[in-house]
């Protein structure tokens, strides 16, 4: 099956943009989602606090990695908001794409005659944090392989897992394309983040962006986060910000696009997430037709041993 | 600084390929249930096809052995299912829905209808009582028994796991050419010898099956192709080749003796499981190396570019 731009569309025809969203009729709301912007995140962590209070969401202390100042490591059935952390060394002035001002300069070797530090000798640190989420995908995996139904399409457009359903049986863990869902140990069920389902339903915001000091993370319907990144991403190429993309945000992509999509300023692997992730499910009617034809050669072994008795 | 020990790890600047290194992914949550039953369900499957062939053909001592391979297949499945479970007091929660996108939801259904059209069938094989619902049951079994032995396939195919959904192609094949040799070998085992000739070749018909199936994997595999080379996955899958190797020389040079038929049997019986437990393992090294998914869809997205639309 294929959609009119030619891309193979994801399994069973009915599923169009809004994936299931649409099914709740006229009653929907519309989508509501994530946008991310990681250029203005400061790394305080208080989205991954605010998350584990408001949702009850047990700790699960990791130690030190040394890896920067990350120390929760990864999205999972404990993190369903986690900052991360990159460290680089980036050529002097090369991320604006021209050598900074006199003024930067001199603040910049005034700074490293007080640290003690030779920064600039080879290149500068560039400190990039971003806050990860689930992405809500249009086309989501974990829903569609779900066996239970646990995991559904809210009247929001997000994907949400029952708690009272799941049995745990573990096959969304690996069906997200993102790894976004685990098992929880000790409960057995798995757990992501809701786009607090339960605060949306009374008109308040996820906990994570009504905790974010700097707006890095902006909730609201999805159509006006695309413009609103759009617009903001124009704004850093005119500065100069070359290196500035917008992840998840097209619904052209191997998901239909992400309810919780990102401004990067960098490729998305840096931030460990996949650069072009595509539902598993596209290629479902291949695999069925692939498991039929081996059933079909199975019976007809079964057959061919028992009549070559004949001979 | 000489003397001094660090008591935190030393700070890394992170190559810029990926995330210090962490998976993309999430591996498997999966316990040794799950290739065990993959195992199994393909024996369980697979027998009850050669029980419905073997009456078809009218060789009852055959058909009656491979009925109960089928109802222990079939009745070991189902347990190993549920204890593999976060929640297994929610098994029936499978039975909620029918769901054609999950494999899952599609095998529960076909797995349960396919041990209780088998229990209907030995029970009336065994009792002599209702023989027009048990030749009901035969068909209804012998029928689901081939996509239950392939459906499998799909099961780990239809996942975010570069060397399983890169498989997709293959991965039915293979588990229904294991399922064979699994089943033949079994009813060599459990079958007189006068009576095992469709066995023999029903076992070496899959291990060929099940050897091409996987080489042609590998080669279109590509570099993902390295997960069956290395590590757990790669002692697996060699071990496997021997066993295959070794039991299909046994059952083609020395099938027609009792003990040369039971030990050719084991051996394909021992190369199937292994097989299963090889692509079981390479699923986890697979999603746990971030290069493996991020290099696939680096290599797709050039592919989708250079393809006109």
């Amino acid at each position: 099956m294929k959609t009119a731009d030619g891309r193979p569309q994801a399994a069973g025809g009915r599923r169009q943009a809004a994936d299931g969203h649409a099914s709740y009729g006229e009653e929907a709301p519309p989508r509501k989602g994530f946008f991310t912007d990681t250029s203005i995140c400061i790394g305080c962590k208080a989205c991954e606090v605010a998350c584990k209070e408001w949702n009850d969401v047990p700790d699960e202390p990791r130690g030190f990695t040394g890896e920067s100042y990350d120390n929760s490591g990864a999205l999972g059935a404990n993190r369903w908001r986690h900052v991360a952390f990159i460290e680089q060394r980036v050529p002097v002035g090369a991320e604006h794409g021209a050598p900074d001002s006199l003024v930067q300069e001199a603040a910049r070797l005034a700074l490293t005659e007080e640290a003690g530090m030779d920064v600039a000798a080879d290149g500068d640190l560039r400190w990039l944090m971003s806050s990860d989420v689930c992405k809500h995908c249009t086309h989501a995996a974990c829903l569609d392989v779900c066996p239970t139904g646990a995991l559904f399409r809210t009247e929001f457009g997000t994907v949400v897992v029952q708690e009272d359903v799941c049995n745990g049986c573990g096959y969304c863990v690996v069906a997200c394309p993102f790894g976004v869902l685990d098992q929880r140990r000790g409960d057995g069920r798995v757990w992501k983040c809701t786009l607090c389902y339960d605060r949306l339903k009374d008109d308040m915001q996820p906990a994570c962006a009504q905790a974010c000091p700097t707006k890095s993370i902006q909730f609201g319907d999805l159509d006006e986060l695309r413009e609103r990144a759009a617009d903001r991403l124009e704004i850093l190429h005119r500065r100069g910000t070359t290196s500035a993309r917008l992840y998840g945000d097209d619904p052209d992509d191997g998901v239909g696009g992400c309810g919780a999509f990102f401004l990067l300023l960098d490729e998305p692997q840096v931030y460990g997430l996949p650069p072009d992730p595509v539902v598993t499910t596209r290629d479902l009617g291949s695999m069925w037709r692939s498991a039929g034809l081996a059933a079909g050669a199975l019976g007809a072994m079964a057959v061919a041993a028992v009549l070559g008795a004949r001979r | 600084m000489k003397g001094e020990r660090a008591m935190v790890p030393r700070a890394r600047f992170q190559p810029a390929d990926s995330y210090y290194g962490r998976p993309v992914l999430k591996p498997p949550v999966w316990k040794p249930q799950v290739p065990f039953y993959l195992f199994t369900g393909g024996l369980a499957g697979a027998a009850a096809a050669q029980a419905l062939a073997a009456h078809l053909g009218r060789n009852r001592v055959l058909e009656r052995r491979s009925w109960m391979v089928a109802l222990a297949g079939a009745t070991a499945s189902p347990a190993l299912l549920i204890t593999d479970l976060g929640r297994p007091e929610r098994f029936l929660h499978m039975l909620r829905v029918v769901k054609p996108t999950s494999p899952m939801s599609m095998g529960s259904w076909i797995l349960a209808a396919m041990g209780a059209a088998t229990g209907a069938a030995v029970t009336s094989e065994l009792t002599g009582r209702f023989p027009r619902a048990g030749d009901a049951a035969k068909v209804t079994a012998g029928l689901l028994g081939p996509p239950l032995a392939t459906y499998t396939g799909v099961l780990l195919a239809n996942t975010a796991v570069p060397v399983w959904h890169e498989a997709r192609r293959e991965l039915p094949f293979a588990f229904a050419g294991g399922a064979a040799a699994t089943a033949g070998g079994a009813a060599l085992i459990a079958t007189p010898v006068r009576a095992a000739g469709p066995a023999r070749r029903f076992a070496l018909m899959g291990a060929a099956l099940e050897t091409a199936a996987m080489l042609t994997m590998e080669r279109r595999l590509g570099p993902l192709a390295a997960n069956y080379h290395g590590g757990e996955a790669g002692r697996f899958a060699r071990l496997a080749q021997v066993l295959t190797i070794a039991g299909g020389a046994t059952v083609a040079g020395w099938g027609d003796k009792r003990v040369g038929a039971a030990a050719g049997g084991a051996m394909l019986m021992a190369a199937s499981a292994t097989t299963r437990w090889a692509v079981f393992k390479a699923g986890f090294a697979s999603a746990l190396d971030p290069h493996q998914a991020i290099d696939l869809q680096r290599r797709h997205g050039e592919t989708r570019a250079a393809t006109p639309a």
